[in-house]
């Protein structure tokens, strides 16, 4: 028997069991009971593995243990093929992950995602990010046909009266609704400026509960952003992450800006990277300083650490800038059917036992 | 949410092709069928002066509902929609998606957007304001930001569009919304009765 003070976020009738709904809370997450607590969160972006190998997303899952409350399972970034969202969410919620899936409109229409959005519920996924996606331009294959069936918006909308009502987009009831925590994205650094807290608005009008912002190399223009999204009250029922990245190098800092489609970096930045001895170890302290200036705006609620191919220094970055407030997050999160698979693999690895179909019958009949 | 490799995996394929003499722009399907953007922009400037000819129209054509009604719906859709695509088609670079939202967005047609989106920019927009599928393309969303901004009822643009009904392209717009509003009004005249 465990003796201990009971903890938030842990079923007081044991640990390996799942927790229990909250009242006013639209999944079982923990990444939903941290924010609505008012902790400061910190979510990471999986780089997907180019593999059919479960073990590397295991692998890239677990340099995140313990220092956030939920992992982005990107759909297919950039437009670039890698591991399914849904797969990686399937492999990371078996072993107790809390992960985000991500579902761009760019590849698939409504009839697959809603298909998508059921599958990933049961395999226990609590927490949603819906986009729009990359134009297949901007990826490893040009040629494939953009489908843009719904956009963001239409997304969030048909995911919520799935939620909310119970019903596919067509009218057609769900018997079990799909829990989940309703997320978008934002870029505040685009144009047009005027617009882009209204289309928060929209974003929250259409279902959106928090959204994770493109990265943030700019403070004064978020700070800006925030300051007319909190005039119009839109934190009150939204919570905002901001998405923060290290930058390796002023290169790579370049190529970003020039390639990767809706990314702001101001010169100053590449300035100082580019004034820098060991650029990829300023790049890491330019993180930092932005994480600490960021978690001071009123109405930011969290981070999303966006690190591609440096995911080893998230741990390092998010224990530097304090942002968990000595806080450890939880990494496994138990599942309803735990319990039920638990006793199933006994059976399969356990018991000694070879079924034939002749003894199962006589059994039965018995 | 981005690759960072220092060439991308397009730029390789693009090189790795076989040279040719026919060598079409590297531009998307969509903006071959375009021919320029002046007569959209056009329009976007003139949202407002557009938005008062677009209520005058669908007040004429609610007031030919009967005409259309003995006529057959279903007889005059051809000839409605061959003038209906070629005045959107000039004015707007009208896709024909049978559900126009226009009056929502600034008189600045959505489907000319490469990802057709119908409820605002993707964060993809160029810092010049252009986008990012298409660099020479002007932002379909940027400007109907601006077109909505001239417009009396421009506020419409924060309504939250629902997703294309795909069964109902190549329809006409203009008499499915004079039938709805027909419906709508007799319905009102039984309320009132």
């Amino acid at each position: 028997m465990i003796t201990r003070p009971p903890q938030p976020d842990e079923n007081p009738a044991g640990l390996e069991l799942p927790l229990e709904p909250q009242p006013g809370h639209s999944s079982l997450g923990r990444l939903e009971r941290i924010l609505r607590r008012g902790e400061f969160a910190v979510t990471a972006e999986l780089n997907p593995p180019d593999s059919a190998n479960p073990e590397e997303v295991y692998e890239r899952a677990s340099v995140f243990d313990g220092w956030v409350d939920g992992i982005n399972a990107v759909d297919a970034s950039g437009a670039n093929c890698h591991m399914s969202s849904v797969g990686i969410c399937a492999l990371l919620t078996r072993i107790g992950y809390a992960p985000i899936l991500q579902i761009a409109c760019r590849d698939r229409n409504r009839i697959a995602i809603q298909g998508d959005v059921l599958g990933a519920s049961a395999m226990g996924v609590a927490n949603i990010l819906c986009l729009t996606g990359d134009g297949v331009q901007a990826g490893d294959q040009p040629g494939a046909k953009p489908v843009f069936d719904l956009d963001c918006m239409s997304l969030l909308e048909t995911i919520r009266t799935m939620r909310d009502e119970a019903k596919f987009l067509s009218g057609r009831k769900l018997t079990t609704p799909p829990a989940v925590f309703l997320g978008a994205a934002i870029n505040p650094f685009a144009p047009p400026l005027d617009f882009r807290p209204h289309r928060l608005a929209k974003k929250i009008a259409a279902g959106a509960q928090f959204v994770q912002s493109q990265y943030c190399y700019d403070v004064p223009m978020l700070r800006e952003y925030m300051k007319r999204v909190r005039d119009m009250g839109l934190t009150e029922n939204c919570f905002v992450l901001c998405g923060v990245g290290p930058l390796a190098s002023a290169r790579t800092a370049k190529w970003m800006r020039s390639n990767v489609p809706g990314v702001h970096i101001p010169d100053a930045v590449i300035a100082r990277l580019e004034g820098a001895e060991k650029q990829k170890e300023e790049g890491k302290r330019l993180c930092i300083d932005i994480i600490n200036e960021v978690k001071e705006i009123e109405g930011v609620s969290g981070i999303h650490m966006m690190a591609y191919r440096q995911e080893e220094l998230v741990a390092e970055i998010v224990h530097d800038s304090g942002v968990l407030k000595g806080r450890r997050p939880w990494q496994k999160e138990p599942k309803h059917d735990d319990a039920l698979i638990a006793e199933r693999l006994e059976h399969i690895l356990g018991d000694d036992t070879t079924e034939r179909q002749q003894q199962m019958v006589k059994d039965a009949a018995n | 949410m981005a690759d960072t490799g220092h060439v991308t995996q397009a730029a390789l394929l693009k090189k790795a092709q076989p040279k040719t003499d026919y060598k079409p722009a590297d531009v998307s399907p969509q903006r071959r069928v375009q021919s320029r953007y002046t007569m959209r922009l056009w329009s976007v400037r003139h949202a407002r002066g557009l938005e008062w000819l677009y209520a005058r129209l669908a007040s004429t054509f609610l007031m030919l509902h009967p005409v259309w009604k003995a006529l057959g719906y279903g007889r005059v859709e051809r000839p409605v929609k061959f003038v209906e695509r070629q005045i959107k088609g000039l004015m707007f670079d009208c896709r024909m998606c049978g559900q126009c939202v226009l009056s929502s967005t600034g008189m600045s047609c959505p489907m000319n957007c490469p990802k057709q989106l119908r409820n605002g920019p993707c964060g993809g927009v160029r810092a010049n304001g252009n986008c990012e599928v298409e660099p020479d393309m002007p932002c379909v969303w940027v400007k109907a930001w601006e077109g909505s901004r001239r417009m009396r009822e421009g506020d419409a643009i924060l309504t939250v569009q629902k997703p294309v009904d795909q069964s109902l392209r190549e329809t006409s717009a203009w008499l499915r919304v004079t039938a709805q509003a027909a419906a709508e009004q007799e319905r009102e005249k039984e309320e009132a009765a």
